[in-house]
């Protein structure tokens, strides 16, 4: 047991520092996503939300699609097919050039995309949650239809929008441990390396299972402590 | 601003790096490091191996600066076509079903592929017909997978992201036998600790149409002038006793 | 969706509208898929994509379908007044939902390949040995927390009234359980039930990484020898197909299901 314990020391022949090293990576790129993937998904659900029924089928469209693929693999189209894609649109415009995804700037895209596709149903079930006489009111008041929506609607709708996106947000951080499998150094593959000189796969995997979920623990409290201070006003109706 | 700046720009914007490439003086290369001893990363993350030697001894004798970059098997050819280096060091070997998307320099060296079961095991005979009904691994994407897929038919092949994977799947008993290049199996069964569960069965194979005209460096189709400077310096170092001293640090034999 | 229900009349036509759009965005998808198709690819791969849709059913419908079986247990555990019983459901469930699967994949995988010796003294290494049976496990073990998790939830929020009406029939707490309470909450749980079994249907595409040929398992290997990108999405298409499928054919049980509920609204 201390042998294993051993295993997990900082240094060269420790394993701890790369581990953390890992799980510091994998925070990285859920954080990363976070605000596209948000926007991303703002934009469909407005979209889905648009008057213009071509407007509300495109919307549509991108949900279904982005929801329905297993992220394992919008991860590797993304990877291999977004490289080509950009190789291609770049010998149109300038021959010879060459470009490069990094695997970090790859996963950061793929796990948007699918993030956007399930926080735009958030998103729209937030937005129809609000009532309508609130942009009225904010018409009124006399604020445009940007600064209704940035001061008036958007307060309202991310309050309600808060619980969905926080499971979301877990969802995102083990999503994350996919791009081991396209040579990212996160959590997971670190681990893979640990076990492959080791040889130990038990005891490394069991490590970054509870890594994972202390990541997953302490997003938990303050995803709790984010609703509570955006409930603030509403603690005496409940 | 034109479209071409725009794209550059929004290229550069999502954190990727552009580099004409007009007249070689940096060559980027491509390499797995997990293939040892022909390219594996140590324990200071560094690339290390006999491809990792030889390409910098190429790169010294083309004059040019060698830039590594590690990418998984799998993907290592899709990641040469679209740009992200511009040539393969990592034990390629040349087959028909390869030159269909990349060309190959001349071989740099050639080994067989072999089978490697647990010690004491029952096999003796690796024939498709004696292998039936037994399941064997192997690394995919590689010719001995590829063999495996098309002569084996009746055996339950596995197939892994790296050769580490099957051959702990070897020692841990989930495969009955691992098909892979002679020399990465001799490193494994000889030279470690977990590689002493197993040992070499059967003959060497090296049927051209499967494990090709030996092992060479795969470049873009559109990249002659590339492949010219390499077949130069590779005969180059052939001929002045580079490539030579280079094989006797990692073997006691020729490997060319 | 009630806004939707009673939103006026030309609100109804934009939906149609709407899905019309959709199906000819769609339309305009697949026939652009049809023109780009490599015949020859798939007459050399075809039978193996559909073997691998064959796997990756096998896969879901076991992990699934055991796992809702245990998931019923464990919710009550999680219920349960008995502290420990309570306090170990509890463990497993958040244990199971807060890591990736993958890597539950690779400790069961790599992780009981390490104990090989002791797994064949009492006979489970032919269990282990196969890794089709450890994704099975892993994902068993896996859809059993989630489910458990919905199950809770939906008998919990099953008004506390209908307890109590059944203990005014003179039924005992069992029997109003059974008979009254879990029915309510099955229905209530319809819903998340059927996106818990798409998601698994999503997850199970790691599989491939421990070298059972699902239908992700397949494309990956139809890639690594034909490097022709279309193989990827080919496989998108039919996770798209099977998805939507059941999407399709789960909210139609769901209106059946709960066609007493709806009456009184049209």
């Amino acid at each position: 047991m201390t042998e294993l314990i051993g295993l997990l020391s900082f240094g060269s022949d420790g394993w701890g520092d790369e581990l953390l090293e890992g799980a510091f990576l994998t925070l990285r790129l859920a954080l990363a996503t976070l605000p596209f993937g948000l926007v991303i998904g703002l934009c469909v659900a407005l979209l889905k939300n648009a008057e213009s029924p071509a407007l509300q089928a495109l919307g549509n469209l991108y949900t279904t699609i982005f929801r329905g693929l297993p992220e394992l693999l919008t991860l590797f189209i993304i990877y291999f097919g977004g490289q080509i894609l950009l190789k291609e649109m770049l010998d149109v415009v300038a021959p010879g050039t060459t470009v490069e995804v990094s695997s970090f700037v790859a996963g950061i895209i793929a796990l948007s995309i699918v993030f956007g596709a399930f926080a735009s149903e958030v998103f729209l079930a937030a937005i129809r949650a609000v009532p309508k006489g609130q942009g009225e009111a904010a018409a009124a008041l006399g604020l445009s239809r940007w600064q209704g929506f940035r001061l008036v609607l958007f307060p309202q709708l991310f309050r309600l929008a808060l619980p969905g996106l926080g499971n979301l947000w877990l969802v995102l951080l083990k999503d994350t441990a996919l791009v081991s499998v396209i040579a990212l150094d996160d959590l997971l593959r670190q681990t893979n390396v640990a076990v492959g000189v080791t040889k130990e796969p038990f005891f490394f995997y069991l490590v970054a299972c509870l890594l994972y979920l202390a990541m997953s623990l302490v997003s938990t409290t303050c995803v709790a402590l984010l609703e509570k201070r955006y409930n603030r006003g509403f603690a005496g109706s409940r | 601003m034109n479209a071409k700046s725009l794209i550059l720009a929004a290229a550069v914007a999502l954190g990727t790096t552009a580099a004409a490439h007009a007249e070689w003086t940096t060559v980027r290369i491509g390499t797995e490091g997990a293939y040892p001893p022909f390219n594996y990363v140590d324990s200071d993350g560094q690339l290390r191996g006999f491809d990792l030697d030889i390409a910098r001894a190429l790169c010294e004798q083309m004059n040019v600066t060698c830039e590594f970059v590690a990418q998984d098997w799998d993907g290592i050819i899709p990641g040469l076509v679209a740009g992200r280096y511009d040539a393969i060091i990592a034990s390629m070997s040349i087959t028909p079903e390869r030159l269909e998307q990349v060309d190959f320099s001349d071989k740099y060296y050639q080994t067989p592929a072999r089978f490697a079961a647990r010690r004491g095991s029952d096999i003796t005979d690796t024939s498709p017909e004696a292998m039936a009904g037994r399941v064997i691994g192997a690394q995919s994407s590689t010719v001995s997978a590829n063999f495996l897929e098309d002569i084996y038919t009746s055996s339950e092949i596995r197939l892994y992201a790296t050769q580490d994977e099957a051959n702990l799947d070897l020692a841990a008993g989930r495969l009955d036998a691992v098909f892979a290049d002679s020399i990465v199996l001799y490193e494994w069964l000889e030279k470690t600790d977990d590689g002493s569960c197993c040992e070499f069965v059967g003959d060497a194979y090296a049927d051209e149409e499967y494990f090709g005209t030996g092992v060479g460096i795969a470049l873009r189709k559109e990249d002659d002038d590339l492949r010219e400077m390499f077949n130069a310096a590779l005969a180059e170092i052939l001929a002045n006793g580079t490539y030579e001293r280079i094989n006797a640090e990692y073997f006691p034999f020729s490997i060319y | 969706m009630a806004l939707n229900d009673m939103g006026p009349p030309d609100l109804k036509r934009a939906e149609r509208r709407t899905r019309l759009f959709m199906i000819f965005l769609g339309l305009v998808f697949l026939a652009t898929f049809l023109t780009i198709l490599d015949w020859n690819l798939l007459e050399r791969y075809g039978p193996r994509f559909l073997r691998g849709v064959g796997v990756t059913f096998k896969l879901v419908l076991i992990s699934v379908g055991i796992g809702s079986a245990v998931a019923l247990p464990v919710a009550l555990a999680r219920l349960s007044a008995n502290r420990l019983v309570n306090n170990l459901a509890l463990g497993y469930i958040t244990f199971f939902r807060g890591t990736p699967l993958l890597a539950q994949l690779f400790l069961v995988y790599y992780g009981t390949g390490q104990f090989r010796e002791a797994m064949e003294a009492v006979n489970l290494w032919w269990f282990f040995r196969d890794p089709f049976f450890c994704a099975a496990l892993t994902f068993t073990l896996n859809t059993t927390a989630y489910q458990a998790e919905i199950l809770r939830g939906a008998i919990q929020s099953v008004p506390k009234g209908q307890w109590e009406a059944g203990h005014a029939l003179g039924l005992s707490r069992a029997v109003t359980f059974l008979k009254v309470i879990l029915p309510q909450a099955y229905i209530i749980a319809l819903r998340p039930l059927g996106n818990e079994l798409i998601l698994m249907i999503k997850g199970s595409a790691v599989a491939s990484v421990v070298t059972v040929f699902d239908i992700m398992g397949t494309t990956r290997l139809a890639f690594s020898r034909s490097f022709d990108f279309q193989v990827y999405l080919w496989a998108a298409v039919l996770y798209l197909f099977i998805v939507e499928t059941i999407r399709i054919a789960w909210s139609f049980i769901e209106r059946r299901l709960t066609r007493h509920l709806r009456v009184s609204r049209s």
